[in-house]
C-alpha cells in the first residue's frame, strides 16, 4: 500500500511538472498579451517531433533538448510577429479563432511531416537507471523531470519578481499603454514572451516524450488539460499555475490508478469546483 | 516669434465613429506653461493622448521640436523628449516605487535628472522606495507619476490633472514643483479642472469646448471675464480657493 502511494505520488509529480511547463507558457502569454493561445498544445507536440528529428541526426538527447525548444520558440515568435500582432486590435473571439486555426494547421502539418505512427523517444543514457526511494526503485529520468519543473518554477518566478525585464513584464501586464508612454516598444516584449512560452511548451514536449510517447492528437490532449490547469491556477499567475499543475496532475494520476472509469471526469469536476469557490470570493488576477 | 516646441494643426481624432477632436490647432512655446481648460468630456485628455499617439489623429499634423510626430509609435514619440503624467497617475501597482522609477530611468534620455537626484528631490519617495505602487497614498502616487516622467529628462511635460484628488496642501506642493521645473526650462502643457490652480501655473490659457479650441489668452483675461467662466468652464469665480473644481 505504501509502495503504491509512493510510486503514484512520484508519477503524479512527474506528470504535474510536465503540465506546469505547459501551463507556465500559456499563463504568462495570457497575462501579458491577453490572448488565449489554443495552438499551445501544438508547440508541445512540435517540440517532441523536432526532438525526434534532432535525435535522428545527432543521436544526442541533449542536442534535442536544446534545439527542439529553440525551434518551437522560433515558430512561436514568427506566429506572434506575423499574425497575432495584427489581431491585438480585434476582439478576443477573432484572436481565439486565429490561434485555433493555427492549432489545426500545425496538427495537419505535423502529420504530413512526421507521419501518424506513435513514436518513442529514448531516455538519455546518463538517466536510464533507477534510484532507490523509500524501498522502491524509481527511474532517475523521471526524477530529473521533477527537478527541471521545480527549477523552472523558481527561476521564472525570480525572473519576474526580481529582474528589470520582469518588472517590465509586470508593468505591461498592469498597463501596457503607460509602458509605451515611458518609451518602451512593447511589441518586441510581446514577441519575446510568446516565443518563451511556446519554447517552454516545446521543452515540455521533448522532455515528456520518453515517458508519454509522441503521436498525432497529443497536442489537443495536453491543450485541454493545460487549459484546465490555467483556469484553476488563475490566468496570468505563475505561482497559481504551479500549484494548479500539482493539483490536477496528482488528481489525474491517482484517479487513473484508483477509479479509471471516472478518471477523466475528475479534473473537470475539480475545475468546476474551483470556479464555483472562486465565484464566491476574489477574481483578481496578476502575474506573480 | 520663435518656433513652438509643440504645434498641432487641424488635428482630428476619432474614437470609433465619434469625432472627438475637431480641427484642433495649438502651440506651446519653449519654456511656457500652457493650461488647457474646459468642462468634462470636451477633449482635453484626448488632446494630450493624441499628441502621444494613443490614438493617432485621423488627420492633421503634430510637430514636436519641428519634426512631425503624428502617426509614429507612442514609444518613439515619448523618446523624442515628452514626459507624460497621465490622469489618475497610472502607477504600476505591482511594482515598488524604486522599480517604477528604475524602469522609467532605463529608458531615459541623457540629462541632469538621475535616480539619486530624484530621490534627493522627492525625499518621501526615498522613504517609500520599497512600497508597492498600490500601497501609496494619492499624493505619493502623484509625486511618483511626476518623478517617473522627470527621470526621463523630457523637454516637455504633458500633465493631465496633477491636482486631482489631492489635499490643498499637496496641490500647493505640486504647484511649487511645476513652477520649479518650469524655471529649469521645461515646457508644460497642463490639463486641469482646478481653475485657480491652472490659472496660477499658466503663462497662457486655452479653453476647449466640444472638441475644439474656443479661447486663447492670458490667465488675467479669464479671471476678469465671468462670461467665459460661466459658459465654457461651468464655474463662477468665487472667493473660496477651490471653487474651480468643475463637477
Amino acid at each position: 500500500m505504501l509502495e503504491f502511494l509512493t510510486v503514484q505520488s512520484l508519477n503524479g509529480l512527474v506528470y504535474s511538472m510536465v503540465l506546469f511547463l505547459l501551463a507556465l507558457g500559456l499563463s504568462l502569454t495570457f497575462g501579458l498579451l491577453r490572448v488565449v493561445n489554443l495552438a499551445h498544445g501544438a508547440f508541445f507536440l512540435m517540440g517532441a517531433y523536432f526532438g525526434t528529428t534532432v535525435w535522428g541526426l545527432t543521436h544526442s538527447f541533449w542536442a534535442a533538448v536544446v534545439i527542439a525548444p529553440l525551434g518551437a520558440a522560433l515558430m512561436g515568435g514568427l506566429l506572434e510577429k506575423l499574425w497575432l500582432q495584427r489581431f491585438y486590435v480585434r476582439d478576443e473571439l477573432d484572436q481565439v479563432i486565429l490561434t485555433f486555426g493555427f492549432a489545426l494547421v500545425f496538427s495537419d502539418l505535423m502529420k504530413v511531416l512526421w507521419g501518424k505512427d506513435i513514436r518513442g523517444f529514448p531516455t538519455p543514457s546518463a538517466f536510464s537507471g533507477a534510484v532507490e526511494i523509500a524501498n522502491i526503485s524509481f527511474p532517475s529520468y523521471r526524477l530529473l523531470l521533477i527537478l527541471v519543473g521545480v527549477a523552472l518554477f523558481v527561476i521564472t518566478w525570480l525572473a519576474i519578481e526580481r529582474t528589470r525585464i520582469g518588472a517590465l513584464i509586470r508593468a505591461s501586464v498592469a498597463d501596457r499603454v503607460m509602458v509605451s508612454g515611458l518609451g518602451f516598444d512593447i511589441r518586441l516584449l510581446f514577441t519575446i514572451v510568446f516565443a518563451f512560452g511556446t519554447g517552454i511548451a516545446g521543452l515540455a514536449g521533448v522532455l515528456g516524450a520518453p515517458i508519454m510517447g509522441i503521436y498525432p492528437g497529443l497536442d489537443f490532449e495536453v491543450l485541454i488539460t493545460t487549459l484546465i490547469v490555467v483556469v484553476v491556477g488563475g490566468l496570468g499567475s505563475i505561482a497559481g499555475a504551479f500549484w494548479a499543475s500539482l493539483l490536477i496532475g496528482m488528481a489525474e494520476t491517482f484517479g487513473k490508478a484508483l477509479v479509471p472509469e471516472v478518471a477523466s471526469f475528475i479534473i473537470f469536476a475539480l475545475m468546476a469546483g474551483v470556479l464555483l469557490i472562486r465565484a464566491w470570493g476574489r477574481d483578481e488576477e496578476e502575474v506573480e | 516669434m520663435e518656433q513652438p516646441i509643440i504645434s498641432l494643426r487641424d488635428v482630428n481624432t476619432y474614437y470609433g465613429e465619434s469625432h472627438i477632436l475637431q480641427s484642433v490647432s495649438l502651440d506651446v512655446f519653449r519654456g511656457e506653461v500652457v493650461s488647457l481648460l474646459g468642462r468634462n468630456g470636451v477633449g482635453k485628455t484626448t488632446t494630450l493622448q493624441t499628441i502621444l499617439g494613443v490614438p493617432s489623429p485621423r488627420s492633421g499634423e503634430i510637430r514636436f521640436k519641428g519634426e512631425i510626430i503624428s502617426g509614429i509609435k507612442t514609444s518613439d514619440i515619448v523618446r523624442r523628449g515628452l514626459g507624460w503624467v497621465p490622469q489618475g497617475h497610472r502607477i504600476f501597482p505591482t511594482l515598488s516605487v524604486s522599480e517604477n522609477l528604475t524602469l522609467a530611468a532605463s529608458r531615459a534620455r541623457p540629462g541632469s535628472w538621475t535616480l539619486p537626484k530624484i530621490y534627493d528631490y522627492f525625499p518621501r519617495l526615498q522613504e517609500r522606495r520599497n512600497a508597492r505602487g498600490d500601497a501609496l497614498s494619492g499624493g505619493e502616487q502623484q509625486m511618483l507619476a511626476i518623478a517617473r516622467a522627470l527621470v526621463q529628462n523630457p523637454d516637455m511635460f504633458l500633465m493631465d490633472e496633477p491636482s486631482e484628488g489631492l489635499s490643498p496642501r499637496l496641490v500647493q506642493e505640486v504647484g511649487d514643483l511645476i513652477k520649479d521645473l518650469n524655471r529649469q526650462g521645461v515646457s508644460i502643457l497642463l490639463v486641469e479642472q482646478n481653475l485657480h490652480f491652472a490659472l496660477d501655473m499658466a503663462d497662457r490659457v486655452l479653453i476647449m469646448n466640444k472638441g475644439a479650441i474656443v479661447f486663447q489668452g492670458k490667465p488675467e483675461q479669464i479671471r476678469t471675464n465671468p462670461l467665459l467662466c460661466g459658459q465654457l468652464l461651468g464655474v463662477s469665480m468665487g472667493k473660496e480657493p477651490r471653487s474651480g473644481l468643475v463637477n
